[in-house]
C-alpha cells in the first residue's frame, strides 16, 4: 500500500529525512519509534503533505501512485489520514460541521451518495461511543477549548468516522493518562482490518501494550535503523536507543 | 486643494426656493457657509491622514431631489429584509417613496417619518435635538449634510414603551444618469425607558456612481435603549460618508452593529458621548473589502461621568489592494471615575498588497479605572488551513471557511436572529465559494 524509497527531506534547509525506507502492507500495523529529533513527526508531515517540507530525493508511492504530487486534501480523498500531535484550535468551524464536510468530500471524490443529516448523526453516534466522545464536544468549534485528551481523542474519533485506507498516528499517545490511552488504544483496535494500514509514531513503547504491532521500526538520524517484531519495542524499552545506534553504526 | 463646490451652491439655492422659507432656512444657510470657508478635509488633518476624499471632491455629484427613479417591488424585495415583520422606510436616490414603505399601524405615539414631513409639521420637538448632536464644525461633510436637510428619517419612540418591531430604513441608490449625492438626514429620540431596534441599511441597486453623505443623531434619554445596525453595501463605484453621534443619558444603552461591505471609498464616523452615570455603549464593526476599495472607520467614545462603560470590537477582511483603516479614539475625562473602557481590532490581510493602518487610542484623565485596548493584524493560520485540507476539505473552501470564521466572531454577537442570519447570508455571499459554506452552515 505504502512504499517509500530512500526518501530525503529539508525543514527550513536543514535535511531532516536522510534516505528512509519503508514498505507498509494492507492489514499491517507498524510502529515507528524513535528518540526526540529523529525525524518521526517530518516523516508524518511530509505523507501528508505539509507545506514547508522540501522533499529533495526518494519517492513515495501510494496504491501506486506518486504521493508527493498530490495536495493534502487529495490525499485524505483517497484514504490518507494523519492524526495530529497537536491538533489545531480553530474557532468559529464547528467540530461537527467540518466532520460532515469532510466525509462527504470523500464520499463525492469516491461518486458515492452525500450522506443526509440524518444518515451523517447516525454514523457520528455510534462512532462516539468508540471513543467515549462527549456530544457536547461535538457542536463545539473544533478542538477549542478541548484538554489535551480530549483533543486527541477526537482525532480517533474523526479517524472513525472518516475510515481511512492508511492512517498515521503522530504521538497520538503524548500526553495522555492511562484511561485516555485505553480508550484511545480501545478505538484504533477496533478499526484495524485486512484492508487497513495503520502507522504509530511514538516515543515511547507504553502505546504498544495497548496497540500490538506487527512490525517495529527505529528511526534515527532521517533513517530507520533497525526493523523487528514486537519483541523489539521491549527491548528498546528495557535498554534505551544507544544500543541500537551503535549497532547501525558498527554494520 | 482648488475644488469647485459651484455645483453644492447652486443645488442648495434650488432646495432653498424649494422649501421656501421655513424655520430651518438659517441653520441650512450658517451650514452652507461653514463648508464654503472649510471646503473638503485633506490629508493634513490627523482625522483625515490615510483618507483622500480628493474623488469625491473631484466629482460634480448633483443633488438630484427632485427627480424621481422608478424601482420595482423587485428591485426592492431582493434586498430588504423580505420575512421580517418591521416597520420600513424606503428612500430611493436620497427620496422618500411612500408607496413602497410600511408605515401601518405603528403602535400609539410612535413617530416614524420622513425627515421632510418632520420639519413641516414637529418643529418645536426637532428644534430641541436637529443638529445639537452632530456637529457641523467637526466635519465638513456633516455641515454639507446639514445645509441639505430634508429627506431623512426621523424617529420618536415615547415613554415607557418597547417597540418589538424593528425599524428598517433602506436607502436605495440606482443609475440616475448624472452623478448625484444625497444627504440624508436622521434624527432619533428616545424617551425614557423606551426601547427600539433600527436598521439603517445602505444599499447600491448597480454599479452606478453617486455620493451618500449620511448623518444620524441620537438621543437616549434615561434609561433608554437603542440597538442600532448599519449595512453598508453601496455600488463599488460610489463614495460613502456616514456619521453616527449619540448622546446617552443616564442608564441608557446604545448597541452599534456597523457592517461595511460595499463602497469605493468609504467612511464611517460614530462618536457616542456618555454623558450620564450607567450609561453605556457597544461598537461592534466588520468591514470587508477587495479591489480597491477604500474603507475607514473613526470611533469616538467620550466617557464624560463615572460608572460609565464601553466596548468595542471590530474586525476587517481585507484582499486585493483594498485598505482600511480603524481609528478608534476613547477619552476619560477627569471627573469619569469608576469607568470600564474595552477596545480592540483585528485584522486579516488576505494578499500581499492589501493594507490596513489601524490605531486604537486611549486617553485617560480619570485614575480609577479600568481600560484596555488592542489591535492585531494577520494573515490566514498555515496550521489551521493544514488541517482542514488535511480533513478532505479543499483549499479554496479551507480558506473561505477560515475567513468566515474570522468575520463571524462579529456577527455572531448580534443575538438578533433575523438579522444575525441575513448578515451572515451577506457575508457568505462576498466569498469566493459562497455555496459551499452555505452548504457547511444551513445545517
Amino acid at each position: 500500500m505504502l512504499n517509500i524509497q530512500d526518501l530525503h527531506a529539508k525543514v527550513d534547509n536543514k535535511e531532516i529525512l536522510k534516505g528512509l525506507n519503508l514498505s507498509v502492507n494492507a492489514g499491517e500495523v507498524h510502529a515507528i519509534m524513535g528518540p526526540n529529533g529523529s525525524g518521526k513527526s517530518t516523516l508524518a508531515n511530509v505523507l501528508a503533505g505539509r507545506d514547508g517540507y522540501d522533499v529533495t530525493k526518494g519517492k513515495v508511492c501510494y496504491d501506486d501512485q506518486d504521493l508527493l504530487e498530490l495536495s493534502p486534501e487529495e490525499r485524505a480523498w483517497k484514504g490518507l489520514f494523519l492524526a495530529f500531535q497537536y491538533p489545531v484550535e480553530i474557532p468559529g468551524v464547528s467540530n461537527v460541521y467540518l466532520l460532515k464536510a469532510a466525509v462527504n468530500a470523500i464520499r463525492k471524490f469516491r461518486g458515492e451518495p452525500q450522506l443526509d443529516v440524518v444518515e451523517f448523526l447516525s454514523l457520528v453516534k455510534e462512532k462516539m461511543k468508540l471513543v467515549k466522545m462527549n456530544e457536547d464536544l461535538l457542536n463545539r468549534s473544533v478542538n477549542e477549548g478541548f484538554s489535551g485528551g480530549e483533543k486527541k481523542r477526537n482525532e480517533i474519533f474523526q479517524m472513525a468516522v472518516l475510515e481511512p485506507k492508511l492512517a498515521i498516528l503522530d504521538e497520538t499517545d503524548s500526553g495522555l493518562d492511562i484511561d485516555a490511552l485505553k480508550i484511545v488504544a480501545k478505538g484504533v483496535n477496533s478499526l484495524r482490518n485486512e484492508d487497513r494500514a495503520i502507522i504509530l509514531i511514538t516515543h515511547y513503547q507504553r502505546l504498544l501494550d495497548y496497540i500490538k504491532p506487527d512490525h517495529v521500526h527505529v528511526l534515527s538520524d532521517g533513517k530507520i535503523i533497525k526493523s523487528g517484531g514486537p519483541e523489539l519495542a521491549l527491548e528498546l524499552e528495557e535498554k534505551g536507543y544507544d544500543w541500537v545506534k551503535e549497532e547501525a553504526e558498527a554494520a | 486643494m482648488s475644488v469647485n463646490i459651484q455645483h453644492y451652491l447652486s443645488d442648495f439655492e434650488l432646495l432653498h426656493n424649494t422649501v421656501k422659507d421655513d424655520w430651518f432656512s438659517e441653520r441650512r444657510r450658517s451650514a452652507l457657509n461653514l463648508f464654503k470657508e472649510t471646503g473638503f478635509p485633506n490629508s493634513r488633518q490627523e482625522n483625515w491622514k490615510y483618507t483622500d476624499v480628493r474623488p469625491i471632491a473631484k466629482k460634480p455629484f448633483s443633488n438630484v431631489s427632485k427627480k424621481t427613479v422608478a424601482i420595482s417591488a423587485d428591485e426592492i424585495n431582493a434586498v430588504r429584509f423580505q420575512d421580517l415583520d418591521c416597520i420600513e422606510l424606503v428612500f430611493i436616490n436620497g427620496v422618500f417613496s411612500k408607496a413602497h414603505s410600511r408605515l401601518e399601524d405603528l403602535p400609539e405615539n410612535l413617530v416614524v417619518e420622513n425627515m421632510a414631513d418632520a420639519l413641516a409639521k414637529d418643529k418645536d420637538l426637532l428644534a430641541k435635538h436637529l443638529t445639537h448632536y452632530a456637529d457641523d464644525n467637526v466635519s465638513p461633510f456633516t455641515a454639507l449634510n446639514t445645509a441639505f436637510i430634508q429627506q431623512g428619517t426621523y424617529i420618536n419612540v415615547p415613554a415607557n414603551i418597547v417597540i418589538e418591531k424593528p425599524i428598517s430604513v433602506l436607502y436605495l441608490s440606482k443609475d440616475n444618469a448624472i452623478p448625484f449625492a444625497t444627504h440624508p438626514r436622521n434624527l432619533i429620540v428616545m424617551s425614557e425607558h423606551s426601547e427600539a431596534t433600527l436598521i439603517e441599511s445602505y444599499i447600491g441597486l448597480d454599479d452606478t456612481d453617486y455620493f451618500t453623505n449620511a448623518v444620524t443623531e441620537v438621543y437616549l434619554s434615561s434609561s433608554s435603549v437603542l440597538k442600532h445596525y448599519k449595512i453598508q453595501q453601496e455600488s463599488l463605484n460610489a463614495y460613502h460618508i456616514g456619521n453616527l453621534n449619540v448622546m446617552q443619558g443616564k442608564n441608557s444603552q446604545f448597541e452599534s452593529h456597523s457592517i461595511s461591505l460595499g463602497g469605493a471609498l468609504v467612511r464611517n464616523d460614530i462618536h457616542s458621548q456618555l454623558d450620564a452615570e450607567g450609561a453605556g455603549v457597544v461598537l461592534n464593526g466588520l468591514y470587508m473589502t477587495g479591489d480597491k476599495q477604500h474603507v475607514d472607520n473613526h470611533t469616538r467614545v467620550d466617557h464624560l461621568k463615572p460608572h460609565t462603560h464601553s466596548t468595542e470590537n471590530y474586525r476587517g477582511v481585507l484582499n486585493g489592494k483594498s485598505r482600511a483603516v480603524f481609528n478608534g479614539k476613547v477619552i476619560v475625562h477627569p471627573q469619569a471615575q469608576k469607568i470600564e473602557a474595552h477596545q480592540n481590532n483585528a485584522n486579516l490581510l488576505l494578499s500581499d498588497d492589501a493594507e490596513i493602518d489601524t490605531k486604537p487610542e486611549l486617553e485617560i484623565y480619570a485614575d480609577d479605572v479600568k481600560c484596555s485596548h488592542g489591535a492585531t493584524v494577520g494573515q490566514l493560520d498555515q496550521n489551521m488551513l493544514f488541517y482542514l485540507r488535511s480533513r478532505a476539505i479543499d483549499e479554496e473552501t479551507a480558506r473561505s471557511l477560515l475567513i468566515y470564521a474570522f468575520a463571524d466572531e462579529v456577527i455572531s454577537n448580534i443575538n438578533f436572529a433575523p438579522i444575525r442570519n441575513r448578515l451572515e447570508y451577506l457575508i457568505i455571499g462576498q466569498l469566493p465559494d459562497a455555496t459551499l459554506i452555505r452548504e457547511f452552515t444551513n445545517e
